[in-house]
C-alpha cells in the first residue's frame, strides 16, 4: 500500500538489517509482535489447562461419586482415588480454574497479545515505547503462569519433592482452595483446608509476579500511545482497538496495586502473625489470638481490583470486535465517538462498583444502595454499546469470516450475559440468588464467553499479520459452531440450576435428595446436559488448536492485505522486520473506518490515504 | 495403566486421522481458485442462515427451559421479605427478558440479511446523534424504574426488625450450624470466642464459663502449666521444632490468659441472666409461622453464609464481625408440603460461602409450625436451656470460683 511501497532507508532506523540470533528474535525478544506471540502460545497452554481443570470438576458434578479412568488418568492416586475425585482437590480445580481464566488467560493472554501486537502496528509507531522493560512484562507473565500451573502439584509442602527454605513450604497438599477470590480466614489458615497451606503461597507469589509484569506492561501501552502515534494519528482517528487497549491499560495501573496490597497483607497474615484480616478465630479446637482485623477489608481490597478486573478482561474483546465487525460488515462503525465515550464511561463506572459483589457480607445496607446506584448505571454506555453494533451491520455487506461470526457471538453473549447483570446488580434480589448457580451463568458467558470469543475472533482476524500466514476458514466454521453451541449448552441451563437455589462451588448436589427430591432431580438432570454440552466444547477447541499450529507452519502465505481493512498494520510488510516499517513512518491522513464511502471506487480506503479532492472527513 | 495406554493411544490416532484429513483438505484446497481471504458465496450465505437457526436454538431452548423448569425452581417465596423479592424479579424478569429477545433477534436477523450479495454495497452510515440519544435515554429511563423500584424493597428487607421480633442467633462453623434461641427474656446473652470450652462450645459469657476457662487455660490438660513443665524439664530433650513451636503455643496462651482475666475483671454478672435462659439447638431450625424474626450471626473459623433458597435470604457469618439479617416466614412445612406436592420436602438452611472440603454438607433443617405446636415445642425445650446443661449438678460453680482464683494469682506472678 502507499507507503509500504515507500523507497527510502531513512536514516533513523538502520537496525533492522542487523542479524539477529535464535536467542535475541525468539526468546529474549524485545520486538512487540515477538513478544505478542510469546503472549499467546503462553495464555493458549494456560487456556487448556484452566479448561482441562473444568471437565474434570464438571465429570464430578454430573456423575458424583463414580469411578472415572479419566479423573484417575490426571489427577493419579492422591486425589482421585479409585477415579473419584476428593473434596479437598475439587476447591482446588475450581480455585485454580478461574484464577488462570481471569487473569492468565484473559487478563495476561486478551490484552498482552493484542494490545502488544497492535498498539504500535495500529498507531504507526517502529515499537512499544521500551522494548526492554515490555520483555520484562512478558517473562514476568511467564514465571507467574509457571508458579500457578506448579502450584497444582504441591504435595506435604513441596513441590515434586523439592523442598523450599523457611516456613514457606512445610504444610499443605494441592493448589489454592478458597475460590478464586482467596478470601481470608480460609485462604489465610492452612489449619483450615489444606490448599491453604503452600499452594496458596505459591498462589501470593505468582500472582505478585503476575501484577508486577502487568503493571510494566500497562504503563508501556499507555506511554506508547501517547506519545508513539504518527504523523496525522490523532487520538480520535485511533481504530477503537486502540481506545479500549488504551483505558484497560489504564484501569490495570490504577487497580492492580490495589489487589497487590492485598495479597501483601495477607501474606503477613500467613507468615508474619499479623492480623489484617483475623479476628477472634478459633480452628477446630486451635484459638487464634489474632484481635481485630477485618475479613470485609480484604473483600474490599479485593473487589476493588475485582470489578474494574472485568472491564479489564471485557474492553480489548469489545475493541477487537469494534474493528472486526467494521470491517467485515464493510461499514463504518456506528457512532465513532459514542462509542469511544462509552469504553471511557465503563472504565469511569467499573471504579465505583465494586460493592455490588458484597451486598450480603454484612456491609451497611445504605452503602449497598450507593452501589446499586452506580453499577445500574454501567448498564448505560453497555446498552449504547450493543445498538452501535447493531446498526453498524444494518445494510451492511457482510462477510463471515471465521473472526466475524465470533465478533458477532461477543455481541450476543455480551446482551445475554448483560441483562443477567441487572437482575444481580439490584440488591433486594441478588440477596435471593448470591452465590447461586445464576451467578456463575451470569459471569461466564458476560466475561467469559465474551472476552473468549472476542479472543478468537482477534486470533483468527490478526493471525496473517502475526504468522505471515493465513488459517483455514471452513476448521474455522466448524469450531465456532461447536463452540457457541457448546459454550450456550453449558452457560444457559446453569441460570436455571441457579433459580433452583443450587449454591456454586458444591461439590456434590446429591445433598438437596435430603429435603428436596424435586430440585434434586432438576439439578442433577441439567447439571449431567451442562457436562455433556462442557465435553463437546472442549473438543470442538482441539480443531482450533490443531489449524492455529498446522497453520503456522502450513497454512498458505497470506497477502499484504486479506480482509482489505483500512488500518496502518495492514501497510507493512507480510515478513516481519524489526521497526515494522521498512521506508518511513506512514503518515494518517483519516479516521479507520472508511468503509463503502460513497464516491470511492473501492469499498475501503486506507488510513494512509490522502483526502482526495472536496473529500469530507466523515 | 492399560486405560492410561488406551488413552494415549487414542490421542494419537485421532492426531494422525486429523492431519490426514487436512492433508486432503490441502490438496483439494490447491485446485480451487481463490485463497483463504476471500470468503465464498456459498460459505458466506451458509454461515448467514445458520446465524439465524442459531437465533432460533437459543430462543428455542430458553422457552424449553423455561416451560419446563420456570424462573421459581425452589418453589414459592415462604417468607413476607421473600414474596417482596419475588415480586420484584418477576417485574425485572419481564423487562430483562424483553430486552434479551429483542435486541438478539436485531443482532442475528441483521446478520442473516445484510449478508454481502454481488452489486450491494454496504449504506454508508457512520453517526445519527438523534438515534444514539434515543438509546441512551430509553435505557436510563428504564433503568431508573428499576433502581427506585429495587432500593425500595431493598429498605424494607434490610431495615430494623419490629420491636417484637424474636432473636436467634446462628453460630457456624466448619462444617455445621447451631441455633441459639434468647429463651424467655427474648435477650442474647453475651458471648466471647475465648470461652469456647468443653459443653460450652458456643462460647457464653457467664462469671462461671469465664472462670472454667481460665483455669483450663492455665491447668488444663495441654495448657500453660502442661507446656511449661514439659519445656523445663531437663530429663527429655525436645527436637529444635518441637521447642519452638511449644513456646509459641505457650505465648499464644499466656495472652490468652491475659485477656481472661482481664474480661473477669470488667465482667457484669448481673448480664447473666441473659445466657441461663438461652437454648442452644442442633439439627433442626424450628420457626413459628407469621412471627418477625431477627437472626444475628456469628461465625467460629472462618466466613460462612448463612443461605435460605425458600425464604430467598442470606447473610454472610464472619469471624470477629457481627451480621445481622430478618424475615418473617409465612407459610408452615407442612403447607409447602402441599403447594409443592412434595410430602418429604424440607425447608433448609444451606452454607453458601467457600469454607472447606466439606462446604458442601454444611447444612441445617428448618421446620416452619403453626403456633400452637410452635409453642408445645418451646415448652419442651425449657428446661433444657443453657443453665440446666451447663450446671447439671447445682453445687457445679461454687466448686469452680475456688481454685480459679488461685489461677489469677499465679498467672501474675
Amino acid at each position: 500500500m502507499a507507503s509500504a511501497a515507500h523507497d527510502v532507508h531513512s536514516h533513523d532506523h538502520h537496525d533492522h538489517h542487523h542479524e539477529e540470533s535464535f536467542v535475541s528474535k525468539y526468546i529474549f525478544s524485545q520486538d512487540h509482535k515477538m513478544i505478542g506471540k510469546q503472549f499467546l502460545i503462553t495464555a493458549v497452554f494456560m487456556g487448556l489447562v484452566a479448561m482441562l481443570l473444568s471437565i474434570l470438576f464438571r465429570i464430578q458434578l454430573a456423575w458424583p461419586g463414580e469411578s472415572s479412568d479419566f479423573l484417575n488418568f490426571f489427577l493419579g492416586d492422591q486425589w482421585a482415588p479409585e477415579g473419584v475425585l476428593k473434596e479437598d482437590m475439587y476447591l482446588g480445580l475450581v480455585t485454580i480454574h478461574g484464577t488462570i481464566m481471569v487473569f492468565f488467560l484473559l487478563t495476561g493472554g486478551l490484552s498482552g497479545t493484542f494490545s502488544n501486537i497492535l498498539i504500535p502496528l495500529q498507531l504507526g509507531a517502529r515499537d512499544m515505547a521500551s522494548g526492554f522493560l515490555n520483555m520484562l512484562s512478558y517473562w514476568f507473565f511467564l514465571l507467574s503462569s509457571l508458579i500457578m500451573f506448579l502450584s497444582l502439584f504441591v504435595m506435604n509442602g513441596s513441590v515434586f519433592g523439592i523442598d523450599f527454605p523457611g516456613d514457606w513450604g512445610t504444610v499443605g497438599n494441592g493448589p489454592a482452595m478458597a475460590g478464586w477470590t482467596v478470601y481470608p480466614p480460609l485462604s489465610a489458615l492452612p489449619q483450615a483446608v489444606s490448599g491453604s497451606g503452600f499452594g496458596m503461597t505459591l498462589w501470593l507469589i505468582s500472582m505478585t509476579i503476575f501484577i508486577a509484569g502487568s503493571l510494566i506492561g500497562s504503563l508501556n501501552y499507555i506511554v506508547t500511545v501517547l506519545n508513539l502515534r504518527t504523523t496525522g494519528m490523532t487520538m480520535t482517528r485511533m481504530p477503537l482497538t486502540i481506545w479500549a487497549f488504551f483505558v484497560t491499560a489504564i484501569l490495570g495501573v490504577l487497580s492492580f496495586p490495589v489487589l497487590l496490597s492485598a495479597a501483601l497483607l495477607l501474606t503477613m497474615d500467613r507468615m508474619a502473625g499479623t492480623s489484617f484480616y483475623l479476628s477472634d478465630i478459633m480452628v477446630g479446637s486451635e484459638m487464634l489470638t489474632n484481635h481485630g482485623g477485618s475479613p470485609l477489608l480484604f473483600q474490599h481490597l479485593f473487589w476493588f481490583l475485582g470489578h474494574p478486573e472485568v472491564y479489564i478482561v471485557l474492553l480489548p474483546a469489545l475493541g477487537l470486535s469494534s474493528e472486526i465487525i467494521a470491517t467485515n460488515a464493510r461499514k463504518p462503525i456506528f457512532g465513532y465517538k459514542a462509542m469511544i465515550g462509552s469504553i471511557l464511561a465503563i472504565g469511569f463506572l467499573s471504579f465505583i462498583v465494586w460493592g455490588h459483589h458484597m451486598f450480603i457480607t454484612g456491609m451497611n445496607p445504605f452503602l449497598g444502595s450507593v452501589f446499586v446506584f452506580t453499577t445500574l448505571l454501567i448498564a448505560i454506555p453497555s446498552a449504547v454499546k450493543v445498538f452501535n453494533y447493531i446498526t453498524t451491520l444494518w445494510r451492511g455487506s457482510i462477510v463471515y469470516t471465521p473472526a466475524m461470526l465470533f465478533a458477532i457471538a461477543l455481541v450476543s453473549t455480551f446482551i445475554t450475559g448483560g441483562v443477567t447483570g441487572i437482575i444481580l446488580a439490584d440488591s433486594a434480589l441478588d440477596i435471593a440468588i448470591h452465590d447461586t448457580y445464576f451467578v456463575v451463568a451470569h459471569f461466564h458467558i458476560v466475561m467469559g464467553m465474551s472476552a473468549v470469543f472476542g479472543m478468537f475472533a482477534g486470533v483468527y482476524h490478526w493471525f496473517p499479520k502475526m504468522y505471515g500466514r493465513m488459517m483455514n476458514n471452513r476448521m474455522g466454521y466448524v469450531h465456532f459452531w461447536i463452540t457457541i453451541i457448546g459454550a450456550y449448552g453449558v452457560f444457559f441451563p446453569m441460570h436455571f440450576v441457579g433459580l433452583a437455589g443450587a449454591p456454586r462451588r458444591y461439590y456434590d448436589y446429591s445433598v438437596y435428595g435430603e429435603f428436596d427430591t424435586e430440585s434434586f432431580n432438576m439439578i442433577m438432570d441439567l447439571n449431567v446436559i451442562i457436562t455433556v454440552f462442557a465435553i463437546i466444547a472442549a473438543l470442538g477447541q482441539l480443531i482450533f488448536l490443531f489449524n492455529f499450529f498446522y497453520s503456522i507452519y502450513r497454512g498458505p502465505v497470506a497477502p499484504q492485505n486479506p480482509w482489505k481493512s483500512n488500518t496502518l498494520e495492514w501497510t507493512t510488510p507480510v515478513e516481519h522486520i524489526h521497526g515494522n516499517w521498512p521506508g518511513a513512518l506512514p503518515v494518517v491522513h483519516r479516521w479507520p473506518y472508511d468503509y463503502s464511502k460513497p464516491g470511492a471506487a473501492d469499498d475501503f480506503i486506507p488510513q494512509d490515504v490522502p483526502l482526495a479532492e472536496g473529500e469530507v472527513e466523515h | 495403566m492399560e486405560n492410561k495406554l488406551i488413552m494415549i493411544l487414542i490421542v494419537v490416532i485421532g492426531a494422525i486421522a486429523i492431519s490426514q484429513l487436512v492433508r486432503v483438505y490441502e490438496l483439494t484446497a490447491k485446485l480451487r481458485k481463490h485463497g483463504e481471504d476471500e470468503i465464498p458465496m456459498r460459505d458466506n450465505y451458509l454461515n448467514s442462515k445458520l446465524m439465524l437457526a442459531f437465533m432460533v436454538f437459543q430462543f428455542g431452548g430458553f422457552i424449553y427451559l423455561m416451560m419446563k423448569y420456570g424462573w421459581t425452581g425452589r418453589g414459592p417465596a415462604a417468607s413476607v421479605q421473600g414474596e417482596a423479592t419475588d415480586w420484584l424479579l418477576n417485574i425485572n424478569f419481564v423487562l430483562v427478558i424483553a430486552i434479551f429477545f429483542l435486541t438478539n433477534f436485531l443482532l442475528f436477523f441483521f446478520s442473516y440479511k445484510y449478508v454481502k450479495k454481488p452489486g450491494v454495497k454496504a449504506y454508508y452510515y457512520p453517526h445519527n446523534n438523534k438515534l444514539e440519544m434515543l438509546w441512551t435515554v430509553v435505557p436510563a429511563a428504564v433503568l431508573a424504574v428499576i433502581i427506585i423500584l429495587g432500593l425500595r424493597t431493598w429498605n424494607e428487607v434490610t431495615s430494623a426488625s419490629p420491636k417484637d421480633a424474636i432473636n436467634i442467633e446462628l453460630y457456624s462453623k466448619q462444617f455445621d450450624w447451631t441455633a441459639r434461641y434468647s429463651g424467655g427474656d427474648n435477650t442474647l446473652g453475651r458471648t466471647d470466642y475465648k470461652l469456647i470450652l468443653g459443653n460450652n462450645e458456643l462460647g457464653l459469657m457467664t462469671a462461671a464459663t469465664i472462670d472454667s476457662s481460665i483455669m483450663a487455660m492455665r491447668q488444663g490438660a495441654g495448657g500453660i502449666l502442661d507446656i511449661k513443665k514439659l519445656l523445663n524439664n531437663r530429663d527429655t530433650v525436645l527436637t529444635d521444632s518441637l521447642t519452638s513451636v511449644l513456646r509459641k503455643d505457650l505465648g499464644s496462651k499466656e495472652r490468652l490468659l491475659r485477656l481472661l482475666t482481664q474480661m473477669k475483671s470488667t465482667h457484669n454478672a448481673s448480664l447473666d441472666k441473659h445466657v441461663y435462659d438461652d437454648i442452644v439447638q442442633k439439627d433442626t431450625l424450628y420457626l413459628c409461622v407469621n412471627k418477625p424474626y431477627e437472626f444475628s450471626f456469628r461465625s467460629k473459623d472462618v466466613i460462612h453464609s448463612a443461605y435460605f433458597p425458600h425464604f430467598r435470604t442470606q447473610m454472610n457469618t464472619v469471624p470477629g464481625y457481627g451480621t445481622r439479617m430478618k424475615f418473617t416466614p409465612n407459610k408452615t412445612t407442612e403447607e409447602m408440603r402441599t403447594i409443592k406436592n412434595l410430602p418429604t420436602f424440607n425447608y433448609v438452611l444451606m452454607c453458601n460461602k467457600i469454607c472447606g472440603g466439606a462446604h458442601y454438607k454444611m447444612k441445617l433443617m428448618v421446620v416452619v409450625l403453626a403456633e400452637a405446636e410452635y409453642n408445645a415445642w418451646m415448652k419442651s425445650k425449657a428446661s433444657k436451656n443453657f443453665k440446666a446443661t451447663y450446671f447439671p449438678a447445682p453445687a457445679a460453680p461454687a466448686a469452680l470460683e475456688a481454685p480459679a482464683k488461685d489461677t489469677v494469682k499465679n498467672a501474675m506472678n
